[in-house]
């Protein structure tokens, strides 16, 4: 209660300066403030298997890539562009549900080779089912009408619309038994099955989750870009970039992923501008950083749980997470 | 009938050179316990430094073949020991990621000092044909050099002083320490053999393919297949792997196209993943 209490005072000025983002500034810091409100969206869906359940997934681009295949697929048959977005998350979810279901008895390493693997597969059957998909030349979208500037305010807004469902479905989960029995299973998985979590059932709601934001963004950043391809829509970079975003807030927290991809995108614009060819290297290093420096993430590490620290318990040892 | 014998030995020739590419790999998977994503852009690296040895300096890519392999030894050492040893006991996320991390950076700097143009050796090694059945020379090459290199590999884990201690430590490091085994020395040579067998991988693949950076995600797709497909940390379970998994492209080519071969390799892999987790060589207890 006191975290979400103390998360909402800075997140809900954050979504307040993003949602006026059109109106004081110019179109680059629209463009950046969409990319906020989608990776935290993305690194929000992440932390329902990687944080909370405690699974090294790494097929985010998977979802993104299918949600904006299935959402390109939709709008060029016809179908009106947010009713598109719906369906693309639906069939998003059941892509998950099914795949839930093969790749979630693996753990630990092998799980991880199978989530990476899962992007690769799709990627290869997406590039060689030309027939439906284009193939490697990608599928174009219908342009959204209305000028950059009207275009830059639907899509910013349609992002922070997802960030803020994002936000709230992980507050139900976190305090509902699905919360509590995923928390259970990052813990010790055996000894939850054993007190009588559903560890199966839970598992795959969090793969499910986890997959169904990243198929809506896609489908929206699918319309927004109104060209795919197989190496973007499963790019490896996302793959990779989306868990970083939500270990640097400080993933299995509720805000942790939005301050992670909020601090990302502001450290990626104001290096990259500076060095065009090394955007991986800086992706690394934030990673090395990370890693080496951070374990437990920005919010985990905040001077204030310091200061708590200090004053509850000054001789307790720092217990590693 | 001529055809397959065709097919089958191009799946040889592939498969040892995936054996020799997912060795490493395993090893260091089997032993450290961790999945290295900077295997393929090793690889990449002792391709390109073989490239330059002969473009520039006129180098034999066979000797580079002696100076190569040290140089990534002596990274894999430092890297070790600087970098993933501090991490070696967390969970699998976080090693996972700064492995993916490092792999990011040095493909960046590949990319950066050495341009992603494809690069191929150009020399002609002639070609062999037995009953109309064609043989390159360069691809035999590599794939006679990657069988006896991985030889030696094998025959120092099972005779040397530190190949025992290495596998000691991967049956049980408690035991392995109480018994006066560095473990940390043991983890660096490790990961130092696994990069040295990633520059070998690297000269013979200079030699046969175009080396370019891009194939790096590629090259560690085929290490994870193997490893799952052959079973983790030893030898002759990559050597498995690798020439099944040489023979199921090669024969999955021959029937639906080369564009699938890629992909069914990968689908079996999962398929394995879920089934039999531990590979056909593989031993339960060793994850």
């Amino acid at each position: 209660m006191n975290s979400l209490r103390y998360g909402l005072l800075w997140f809900i000025p954050l979504a307040i300066l993003l949602a006026l983002a059109p109106f004081i500034s110019n179109n680059y810091i629209v463009q950046q403030a969409t990319f906020v409100c989608m990776y935290a969206a993305l690194a929000l869906s992440w932390n329902f298997i990687g944080g909370y359940t405690g699974y090294p997934s790494f097929s985010t681009s998977a979802f993104v890539g299918f949600g904006a295949y299935a959402g390109a697929l939709l709008q060029n048959a016809g179908m009106p562009m947010v009713l598109a977005w719906v369906f693309a998350t639906i069939f998003t979810g059941i892509f998950a549900a099914c795949l839930g279901f093969a790749i979630l008895r693996m753990k630990g390493h092998y799980f991880a080779i199978g989530s990476i693997s899962i992007v690769e597969i799709v990627r290869l059957i997406a590039a060689s089912w030309s027939s439906l998909t284009g193939g490697g030349e990608g599928l174009n979208l219908p342009i959204f009408r209305g000028g950059p500037e009207h275009a830059g305010m639907v899509f910013l807004y349609s992002f922070l619309v997802l960030m803020l469902l994002a936000v709230i479905t992980t507050v139900i989960v976190d305090r509902s038994r699905l919360g509590f029995g995923l928390r259970c299973i990052e813990q010790n998985e055996d000894a939850a099955d054993m007190v009588g979590v559903n560890v199966n059932a839970s598992k795959i709601s969090a793969f499910v989750l986890s997959a169904i934001f990243c198929g809506t963004a896609g489908a929206i950043s699918a319309s927004w870009v109104s060209y795919i391809s197989p190496p973007d829509a499963f790019s490896i970079v996302m793959t990779l970039k989306v868990p970083v975003m939500a270990m640097l807030g400080g993933a299995g927290t509720i805000f942790g992923p939005v301050l992670g991809a909020l601090v990302f995108v502001g450290i990626e614009q104001s290096v990259l501008s500076r060095f065009l060819d090394y955007n991986q290297a800086i992706l690394g290093l934030i990673i090395v950083f990370l890693i080496f420096f951070l374990p437990g993430g920005l919010l985990r590490i905040s001077l204030f749980q310091k200061l708590k620290q200090r004053i509850t318990k000054p001789s307790t040892p720092e217990v590693k997470s | 009938m001529q055809a397959y014998i065709q097919v089958l030995t191009n799946g040889l020739m592939l498969g040892a050179l995936y054996a020799c590419i997912a060795v490493g790999f395993s090893l260091v998977w089997g032993v450290l316990n961790i999945i290295n994503m900077m295997h393929g852009s090793l690889i990449i690296l002792g391709g390109y430094l073989t490239f330059f040895g002969w473009f520039h300096l006129k180098i034999n890519p066979l000797i580079m073949l002696l100076i190569v392999p040290p140089f990534l030894f002596l990274f894999g050492y430092v890297l070790q020991y600087v970098m993933i040893n501090r991490v070696i006991a967390r969970p699998v996320l976080a090693t996972l990621t700064l492995t993916f991390g490092l792999d990011m950076i040095l493909y960046n700097f590949m990319n950066v000092v050495f341009e992603a143009t494809p690069r191929r050796i150009t020399m002609d090694f002639g070609s062999f044909s037995f009953y109309d059945v064609v043989l390159p020379g360069d691809r035999l090459l590599a794939m006679v050099l990657a069988f006896a290199l991985t030889g030696i590999l094998y025959w120092v884990m099972r005779t040397s002083r530190i190949g025992r201690a290495i596998v000691a430590v991967r049956m049980d490091k408690d035991a392995a320490a109480l018994m006066g085994i560095p473990i940390n020395r043991v983890y660096a040579v490790t990961f130092a053999i696994s990069a040295m067998m990633a520059g070998v991988c690297g000269v013979l693949m200079a030699v046969t393919f175009p080396v370019t950076t891009n194939i790096s995600g590629l090259l560690l797709g085929k290490a994870f297949a193997v490893c799952v497909i052959g079973g983790l940390g030893s030898v002759p379970g990559a050597l498995v792997g690798g020439l099944a998994l040489g023979l199921i492209e090669s024969l999955s080519g021959n029937w639906w196209g080369p564009q699938n071969a890629v992909l069914t390799g990968s689908v079996l892999m999962i398929i394995l993943l879920m089934t039999r987790p531990t590979g056909l060589l593989g031993k339960a207890g060793y994850e």
